[in-house]
């Protein structure tokens, strides 16, 4: 055995400073050593298109030699490095720092993957990027609305994919895809009920819980696709909204067509982002819910309704989780198809977890995500030397550098995952 | 066992509610002891009014299928028909509903345990084989679930949730593979060395995942998860480019055969009947077992799992414990990739992977994280999955297999709910014989 004194050192996550300077520096060495000396290999320039054809106002393409490019956003990497390391910052110059260097990263991709190709379309990226993060920060708002009340929610997967079904079988059968939405939200809900009952009337273990549904969500709608709509095509037309441009915004040069011409789900994301987040931390109903998370018996002493806080915010999530679900058949594809939901749902945990269980941290890891998973699609068909499966690792791997690298250990909500049980 | 009331010990199961009645009132009457069989059955009835674990385990397991069967006749057209006109002719709608439901579970308990028609066969100069070959299938099948079981349910002995038992299995099956058809060795020493590569492959993954939450605090959760799906496209990547796994001259994402003297051997019969996996993965359940409840190790283990904060005062070394269990976890779904290319389907497909990572959650969390729980649960899924196959062939497709998940899902959500079965049973709530928290929140 050891000695007291080691016994009792804290763990090595004190010195996160020096972990956050040596992960930018390996990110700048990447964005040096590895995209820049490639696109230095292909000598040519990249070149972004920032404006869509027919587009009134013109905005002209830029073009960057790429190898010079991809060197200038490492030594910035490498520079905001060594400020981490040299210099005690503060909570908001850690975080901009960690997103300036994400961002480089990110440019140092794009230059190295365009070098000396055909142009890519900005505006297609962005767009496709906030398609992608629908579900995901829809999920991840569906987790932070039980988490923060003390219910963990590792059933987000289950509550995605049960909507996604609902929500297309229901815009099949009914041809109404606004029933269909309803419906996918309530599938989604459906799920939250479970989730609550189980987890705040039974008292189960909630990961455990968690994992279970969603498995029987999986089930269930393989189950009954193999039933309805593989033998009926009626049920599995593939209807999906059409884009809805906002008059005026949508024609803001860059910005309308990438923020303001999207399906309705785009919206309704915005909406619950910011009622969410002024709810949770700038109302009396998000205090209750934050107190009902953090420390039950208190909440209760005061006369806050611990259960019934946690069943409604349970409750709220899945059905905010179901819209996101919906987003996957009627918003998008049209069609479900088995398993629909392929881990966004696990994704959407990650973020929130990333996001620190705040929907604003939460919105900027779905973006990240959303941003890697448009990039896999989009790149191979630029460049075909690059193989889609590596491309298709790139946000996971983005996750694990991050999660180690910068966020290390998260702490959640005192009672998450503890159930109530009153004295 | 002749000598229990029957009153206390049969119809629990059966009748659910009805029967708790009585044997309360011979439970509450304590009595004077005055034989052994009276106090086994003493112990018999209390155990199963107050819902024992193993009693919980059945009655879950009861309302799983009732609860599935459910399902099942609902999406029977027959039935749905027949019951469209109950009040017209009753008695055929609630015929029809017991011949689908009885049709159902009966083709898969003998698709999975035991065709009567294979005896009768075998008693008229058949094969005596023959009547096995249900149960070998059931092995077989349980044999990567269990490993990939004990993968989740030693890092849960250690407070870890190992999400990444597919990722684990997928490091295994590269390693595996490739040792397979890439190098030519002596016969038995090939299979060794096979083995030993399935176990490092995923070790190396687990590993990692130890390592990080060890030294950067990543919770193991998220990491895992990732993992898995950098797995998956790596496993993509390297069967889609003949330099690397992928078979010459193909253009699906598939591996060359694994070299015949590298295979496991058989036990039961060629596959899908049981091989020398299985006796892998049994004497992995007991090497577990014995680390767990016999070695330094183990305790450490057990008492990080427990509480990291009091572990770490007794001295014990935390993050170490972490890596090693993740290491000896990720090794487990190794071995289950071994099972799988060098025994069931010699040939690593992009599809290879299947469930087993997923299904090793649900089958540890059935097995109530121990060793010997992790082999019953196995064999009970195992038996689920054959079962679900060859239902849906008896039944044309109309029981999809699908149905086996659902049941599933259903067993382990009522396992981890005692109180929900001591509700719908009628049990009298006891503390303690539940289901202790196996997994952890995320602030551990």
């Amino acid at each position: 055995m050891t000695t007291l004194t080691e016994a009792v050192r804290t763990p090595l996550t004190a010195n996160r400073r020096y972990a956050a300077a040596i992960t930018f520096c390996v990110l700048g060495l990447i964005d040096i050593c590895l995209f820049g000396a490639l696109a230095f290999a292909h000598s040519g320039d990249a070149s972004f298109v920032l404006s869509q054809s027919g587009s009134g106002i013109h905005i002209p393409t830029i073009r960057v030699p790429a190898a010079s490019a991809c060197f200038a956003l490492g030594g910035v990497t490498i520079g905001l490095g060594a400020l981490r390391a040299v210099k005690e910052l503060g909570q908001l110059g850690r975080r901009l720092t960690i997103a300036a260097v994400l961002l480089c990263l990110m440019l140092a991709l794009l230059c190295w993957a365009d070098a000396g190709v055909i142009a890519l379309n900005v505006i297609t990226i962005m767009q496709g990027t906030l398609t992608a993060a629908i579900p995901l920060i829809l999920g991840a708002l569906a987790g932070c609305l039980c988490e923060r009340s003390g219910v963990i929610n590792i059933a987000i997967e289950g509550q995605l994919l049960f909507g996604a079904f609902t929500a297309a079988i229901v815009a099949s059968a009914f041809g109404g895809l606004w029933a269909g939405l309803v419906a996918g939200s309530l599938g989604g809900g459906l799920v939250g009920v479970l989730l609550a009952v189980f987890a705040i009337s039974f008292l189960m273990d909630q990961i455990v819980l968690g994992v279970v549904l969603n498995v029987l969500a999986l089930g269930m709608t393989d189950y009954l696709y193999d039933r309805l709509m593989a033998t009926n095509p009626n049920y599995n037309t593939g209807v999906t909204f059409g884009n809805i441009k906002i008059p005026l915004l949508s024609d803001i040069p860059v910005i309308g067509p990438i923020f303001f011409d999207s399906t309705v789900f785009l919206y309704i994301t915005y909406i619950a982002l910011i009622v969410i987040q002024v709810a949770l931390f700038h109302s009396r109903w998000g205090l209750r819910v934050r107190a009902v998370g953090e420390h039950p018996t208190a909440a209760d002493t005061v006369g806050i309704r611990v259960l019934w806080t946690r069943y409604r915010n349970v409750i709220l999530g899945g059905l905010l989780a179901g819209i996101g679900g919906a987003f996957l058949t009627i918003g998008s594809v049209g069609t479900f198809e088995p398993d629909i939901s392929s881990g966004f749902g696990y994704i959407a945990l990650a973020a929130l977890i990333f996001g620190r269980w705040t929907p604003l941290g939460s919105l900027v890891a779905a973006l990240l995500f959303g941003f890697c998973l448009e990039l896999a699609l989009v790149l191979p068909t630029v460049n075909p030397v690059l193989p889609p499966p590596i491309m298709n690792m790139a946000p996971y791997v983005a996750t694990i550098i991050a999660v180690a690298g910068l966020v290390g250990r998260v702490r959640a909500p005192s009672a998450d995952g503890k159930p109530y049980v009153k004295a | 066992m002749t000598e229990i009331p029957a009153a206390g010990a049969e119809p629990a199961p059966a009748t659910g509610g009805s029967a708790a009645a009585e044997p309360s009132e011979s439970a509450e009457s304590p009595g004077p002891v005055r034989s052994r069989a009276r106090l086994t059955g003493a112990v018999l009835i209390q155990a199963i009014t107050q819902g024992s674990s193993a009693v919980i385990t059945i009655l879950a397991i009861f309302l799983a299928l009732v609860v599935g069967g459910v399902l099942i006749v609902l999406s029977d057209p027959v039935v749905t028909r027949a019951w469209s006109s109950f009040f017209a002719d009753p008695g055929y709608a609630l015929a029809q509903t017991w011949d689908s439901l009885s049709f159902a579970y009966s083709q898969m308990f003998e698709g999975a345990i035991l065709n009567p028609a294979t005896i009768s066969a075998a008693v008229h100069g058949g094969s005596i084989a023959a009547i096995f070959y249900p149960l070998s299938s059931t092995c077989a099948e349980a044999t990567p679930l269990i490993l990939t079981g004990l993968a989740v349910a030693i890092a849960f002995r250690a407070g870890l949730f190992n999400i990444g038992a597919a990722g684990q299995w997928v490091g295994g099956a590269i390693v595996a593979t490739w040792l397979g058809f890439g190098v030519s060795l002596p016969p038995v020493i090939h299979i060794v060395v096979c083995v030993i590569g399935a176990f490092v492959g995923g070790a190396v993954i687990g590993w990692f995942v130890g390592l990080l939450k060890a030294r950067t605090g990543a919770h193991e959760v998220i990491v895992t998860i990732m993992l898995n799906y950098v797995m998956y496209d790596l496993l993509s990547y390297l069967l889609s480019h003949p330099a690397m796994l992928q078979e010459p001259g193909q253009t699906n994402e598939i591996a060359p055969f694994v070299a015949n003297d590298a295979d496991l051997g058989h036990v039961g019969g060629p596959p899908p009947q049981a091989g020398v996996g299985f006796l892998i993965a049994v004497a992995a359940a007991l090497a577990v077992a014995w680390l767990l409840s016999r070695t330094t190790t183990g305790f450490q283990f057990r008492t990080v799992g427990a509480s990291p904060s009091a572990a770490r005062t007794a001295g014990i070394k935390v993050e170490r414990s972490w890596i090693l269990v993740m290491l000896l976890a990720g090794g487990l779904a190794g071995l289950s990739a071994a099972t799988v290319v060098q025994g069931t389907n010699t040939q690593l497909t992009f599809n290879s992977y299947g469930t087993y990572g997923p299904d090793g959650i649900t089958v540890a969390l059935l097995g109530r994280a121990r060793p010997i729980g992790v082999v019953l649960a196995g064999l009970l899924f195992g038996a689920l999955h054959v079962g679900g196959t060859y239902v849906e062939a008896a039944t044309l497709g109309q029981v999809p297999a699908d149905i086996v998940q659902v049941l599933e899902g259903l067993i382990v959500l009522f396992v981890a709910a005692p109180a929900l079965i001591r509700a719908v049973f009628r049990l009298r709530a006891t503390t303690g014989t539940g289901m202790e928290a196996v997994a952890k929140g995320w602030n551990g």
